[in-house]
């Protein structure tokens, strides 16, 4: 069980977090035009690395925040975790 | 009633108590401390099991964890478990054990037949053999080989016992109480560190309740004692015997298994029998010791023969002796040991020492005692069926390939040791890529992945003066960074005997003109000559290897037969070990309860229960309860024999003629605030919302980034700022984090907050004709009339001096209203409600009738939104704005949306107007086409229509509308029923929708 570092409640067991995906992904911009390619590939294309990976948890048995976590797919180290508002190198 | 192999006073058994128990139906004692194993040792009985495969007979192997074959169905406290590993389970008073695998008894088994054969049942046999016919396997084969294989049985009746789960944090775990790990715990606890210490065994010490060393003037047992009492009295530190770590995983979190009660004879209630423990530690030191290997030779499964270790550990700690007329085959020092014990208790050892003559600290005192010791010398084959009896030994040549001198000696038993090999798991199991030690011919812990450290035997070294230093160090150094604080340690003094160099010597050369089997693992049946034909066939990788051979696998995960599976691979492939590499090892390091991963998740426990504020009224007027999610909600409300049909019925007629009331607390609930709500539900909901007046209500869709509808609801404006929300029951849940999603990382410019108030507010539907009648008379100084409430009103209003929301809202299709009250008021608004609504003819109606109001009006939920349809599918395309954008939008132009004949809802009734038709039943042209026969779709709700009694259902078809007027048939294989029908609107039952707005 994973232990992640919410920005706003500190180490908590992964039992608390539900995931959400890549986090890198952005959503294109409401009430502006979109090329269907473009839709496409927000709605369903996804890389799936084998490593470093930065991905969406939600803290849902905490503070409900989304918040961002640096994860390596392979051995489960988490590098970083971040509020959705700050980034990640 | 004497024990002939109990020693006079030898041991740490408590002989004042004695402890009767059965094997095999025979009535036997023991003493209090003693293990199922050391009892029947004491009592001669070494039979106890026959293998896997052949069917040999098996006895005790070890005297713990590594134990092989000694696997029982045990009953005892009221329970019967199965594979219950003798040399570990503790004597508990009544406690009956029985040999598994043998049928009908130990003595006297059918399956040996298998052992005379045993040249029909190679490695992979049954790969081989039960190949074809194909459709053999399932029901000829597979029950056949389940029979005759497999362990005990599993008991079929209900656990009564308890078990629980416990979180906990520490700085450090210490597993294992060896010499080692007491010395890191006693470190770690001296600089303040919180330190949990884990003993697997009932006593703590490990190898020093069975070596001969002192360390401080004090014996090993005593030192461990004095350790193990200061530890105790230390606040900062949790001492835990029967308590084994078997896994690893991920961020430092191990779990460990501990047998609470089982070796009690009187519990409270409330003790759990076993506890499954969660600890997350900052740091871990494995000092988990290791585990004797044997050397491979004939016949070496007899009943008999043991583990030198264990051998000694059975005197020392049981007082029991394996056997009057031992002897010792080894290829190092350690074994002297157990040859002295023996001595020491008057019985006399033969050693036979696979090395050249030659003199150490042990050899000397050996041979000083007068022991008969043969170097060169090696056990060729043991003889006897189920007893050891005597044994054929021979002179090894200087390159170990043969001997000569072959000559048979007595003995009644024979006590083996092949070096040690370090228990590894953990470490392995946490990511440490493991190496090769030359030195100990045996992989020892590299890199760490986590936070994590071996010491002593653990990691390969054997002696104590190394283990304590290394303990002592590692638990202050390591406890020090977390702790910032470094006591003083004097690392004591210790007085041991010096081993000389072990011989790489790991298994006997097969005699001339005899092929005796030589066991690599025990509890596979896994012989020298199964691994040596899964290399002629081909298999190369080890991991392929072990499949195909079993070797290693099972409850014992090879923990004695491993290394000596690696050293023969790689002699036939003319490799080094390292080359070969080792298999991988997986948690459980030990078999453990199912039980106990279930922990108190069992029955009423499995998940929360949530039952709404007028949970008790429906319990008390015969609700039978339905589950919706965690929620209890009434299904229908009996009254005398009703049957579900009926009482549905007589519920939704109710409310179709007259009024009913239902409880709709378990609705979703969420609170929106903020200037920026209208345009955030604006972007979250298909249709228009910047224009909903104060005090009203609207019905939204809201899909999915793909375009499927994800829930649907109203939602009504209680302020200029302030929205209140309603979703399904089901989707409450993700709704919620659906919304904080675009809040928090899509739309953060939004100044909106969202909160879940599903559990603050209790939800009453009144929904029938006489609903406003009703509705006057509850709030009597309220103007409730078509212009003041209409449909998609909203008021807020005092109930009986509770304050109230009204909401004229339907889902039943008939004029119908909903009010909320706080939850703490829900049950005197349902009684309120009860008592006023009797003039009007109320009743309650539970989700059953809810369910067919709704299908016959058409209106969609749960199965109709399933993940797969688009808002046209279910005919609410009129919800959906051409004008704006939405979540969700972009995905409607798809060309697989937008296809004629894509599914969409109708409705259907059967042709006979009686025969209900069911749910997921394949909508089809022809009842008798061949198959597969093309689905044109699928019924998705059913009811019995109360407006018009007759069966009604809502589908999903192909064409949709088009369809309208035409027949099909409705098939459902797994009903077996086969029903003609005709395709009508899905509208059943008032299509204009007058009756909401009346």
């Amino acid at each position: 069980m994973l232990y992640i570092k919410c920005p706003y409640c500190g180490l908590r067991a992964q039992k608390e977090f539900s995931y959400g995906g890549d986090a890198t992904v952005k959503r294109p911009n409401i009430n502006e035009e979109v090329s269907s390619e473009d839709w496409d590939n927000f709605v369903y294309m996804r890389k799936s690395p084998r490593g470093k990976h930065i991905e969406l948890w939600q803290h849902i048995a905490g503070c409900r925040q989304w918040i961002k976590v640096q994860r390596d797919t392979a051995t489960h180290e988490i590098f970083q975790t971040a509020k959705v508002t700050e980034e990640i190198r | 009633m004497s024990q002939p192999f109990r020693l006079n006073k030898e041991g740490l058994i408590n002989r004042n108590k004695k402890i009767s128990f059965t094997f095999n139906g025979k009535k036997l004692f023991g003493y209090e401390g003693d293990t199922i194993a050391s009892a029947l040792i004491a009592n001669g009985i070494h039979l106890v099991g026959r293998s896997f495969k052949y069917h040999r007979p098996r006895g005790f192997f070890g005297a713990g964890v590594e134990e092989p074959n000694a696997k029982l169905q045990v009953e005892f406290n009221g329970h019967s478990e199965p594979n219950v590993n003798a040399t570990e389970m503790e004597l508990v008073e009544g406690l009956s054990a029985t040999s598994q695998n043998c049928w009908p008894s130990v003595n006297f088994d059918v399956g040996a037949i298998n052992n005379f054969l045993k040249m029909f049942f190679p490695a992979g046999f049954y790969y081989k053999t039960f190949m074809w016919p194909k459709s053999f396997w399932y029901k000829i084969y597979e029950p056949f080989i389940r029979k005759a294989a497999g362990l005990g049985v599993a008991s079929i009746e209900k656990d009564k016992e308890r078990y629980e789960h416990k979180f906990e944090y520490c700085d450090l775990l210490v597993t294992g109480s060896g010499p080692s790990g007491l010395a890191s715990a006693y470190a770690a606890a001296k600089n303040g560190a919180k330190v949990i210490l884990a003993e697997d065994k009932p006593r703590f010490g490990g190898t020093l309740l069975t070596d001969d060393v002192s360390i401080d003037n004090l014996s090993g047992k005593d030192w461990a004692e004095k350790i193990i009492s200061e530890l105790k009295s230390m606040p900062n530190v949790t001492v835990k015997n029967r308590s084994q770590v078997f896994g690893y995983y991920d961020h430092n979190m191990l779990v460990m298994f501990e047998r609470v009660s089982d070796h009690l004879e009187k519990k409270s209630k409330f003790t759990p029998r076993q506890r499954l423990w969660y600890i997350r530690a900052k740091e871990t030191i494995l000092s988990t010791g290791s585990i004797e290997r044997p050397i491979v030779f004939g016949n070496n499964d007899t009943p008999g023969i043991f583990l030198s270790a264990a051998a000694k550990e059975y005197m020392k700690v049981y007082g029991v002796l394996v056997g009057k007329k031992p002897l010792i085959f080894t290829n190092n020092d350690s074994a002297y040991e157990t040859a002295l014990e023996f001595k020491k208790n008057n019985v006399e050892p033969t050693i036979l020492d696979t090395r050249e003559e030659h003199s150490s600290e042990l050899i000397d005192e050996a041979k000083s005692k007068g022991i008969d010791i043969r170097f060169s010398h090696g056990v060729i084959v043991a003889n006897g069926y189920k007893k050891v009896k005597s044994a054929k030994i021979g002179k090894l040549n200087k390159h170990k390939n043969s001997f000569d001198k072959i000559e048979t000696v007595d003995c009644d038993c024979i006590c083996v040791s092949g070096f040690w090999t370090p228990s590894v798991h953990l470490a392995s199991q946490s990511g440490n890529k493991l190496k090769y030690e030359e030195k100990i011919d045996a992989f020892i812990p590299d890199k760490k992945k986590q936070q994590e450290t071996s010491v002593g035997a653990a990691n390969g070294s054997f002696t104590l003066e190394e283990s304590l230093k290394h303990g002592f160090e590692n638990g202050s150094n390591i406890s020090a960074k977390i702790t910032e604080t470094k006591a003083e340690i004097s690392i004591p003094n210790v007085n041991e005997k010096k081993y000389g160099a072990h011989d790489k010597f790991w298994c006997m050369p097969l005699p001339k003109n005899e092929n005796p089997k030589r066991f690599v693992d025990f509890q596979n049946d896994v012989s020298v000559s199964d691994i040596e034909i899964a290399l002629r066939e081909g298999y190369r990788s080890i991991e392929h290897v072990k499949r195909y051979t079993t070797l290693g696998m099972a409850t014992d995960q090879g923990r004695t037969s491993n290394l000596n599976g690696l050293q023969l691979v790689s002699n036939i492939e003319n490799k080094i070990v390292p080359e070969v590499g080792h298999t991988t090892f997986r948690p459980p390091f030990t078999p453990i309860t199912i039980g106990t991963i279930v922990g108190r998740e069992v029955g009423m426990e499995y998940m929360p229960t949530r039952k709404t504020p007028m949970h008790e009224w429906h319990e008390k007027n015969n609700a039978v309860f339905v589950d919706a999610g965690a929620w209890k909600r009434p299904r229908y409300y009996k009254q005398g024999n009703e049957t579900l049909f009926e009482a549905s019925k007589r519920e939704a007629k109710n409310v179709r003629e007259n009024v009913g009331i239902c409880d709709v607390t378990t609705l979703g609930k969420i609170d929106i605030k903020g200037p920026d709500a209208a345009e955030f539900l604006n972007r979250v909901y298909t249709n228009a919302w910047m224009k909903l007046p104060i005090g009203k209500a609207r019905y939204g869709l809201m899909l999915r980034e793909d375009g499927i509808v994800m829930d649907d609801g109203t939602t009504t404006r209680i302020s200029e700022n302030h929205y209140h929300m309603t979703t399904t029951t089901a989707q409450a849940a993700n709704v919620l984090s659906h919304l904080e999603y675009y809040l928090q990382i899509v739309w953060p410019e939004l100044n909106v907050n969202v909160v879940s108030t599903t559990e603050q507010w209790a939800g009453a539907a009144i929904a029938g004709p006489k609903s406003r009648d009703m509705l006057s008379k509850l709030y009597p100084d309220l103007d409730v009339s078509n212009d003041a409430l209409p449909f998609m009103g909203y008021k807020e209003s005092d109930f009986f001096g509770v304050p109230s929301r009204i909401f004229r809202i339907s889902f039943s299709g008939e004029l119908a209203y909903e009010i909320n009250v706080k939850s703490d008021h829900g049950m005197f608004m349902w009684e309120k409600m009860m008592e006023v609504g009797k003039e009007f003819g109320n009743q309650p109606y539970g989700t059953e009738a809810l369910s067919t109001l709704r299908i016959e009006m058409g209106h969609i939920a749960g199965p109709e939104l399933d993940g797969r349809t688009i808002p046209s599918d279910v005919s609410l395309n009129g919800l959906v704005s051409k004008k704006k954008d939405f979540i969700g939008k972009n995905s409607l132009g798809r060309e697989a949306f937008n296809v004629e004949s894509r599914q969409k809802i109708v409705g259907l009734i059967p042709i006979d107007r009686k025969s209900s038709i069911p749910e997921g039943s394949h909508i089809v042209q022809d009842q008798n086409a061949k198959l597969p026969n093309p689905k044109l779709g699928h019924v998705s709700s059913s009811c019995w229509s109360v407006e018009n009694n007759n069966p009604f259902s809502l589908a999903i078809m192909k064409d949709g509308k088009n369809m309208i007027g035409k027949k099909f048939f409705a098939v459902s294989p797994l009903k077996n029923k086969s029903i003609e029908v005709e395709v009508i609107s899905s509208h059943y039952v008032d299509p204009e929708g007058k009756r909401v707005r009346s």
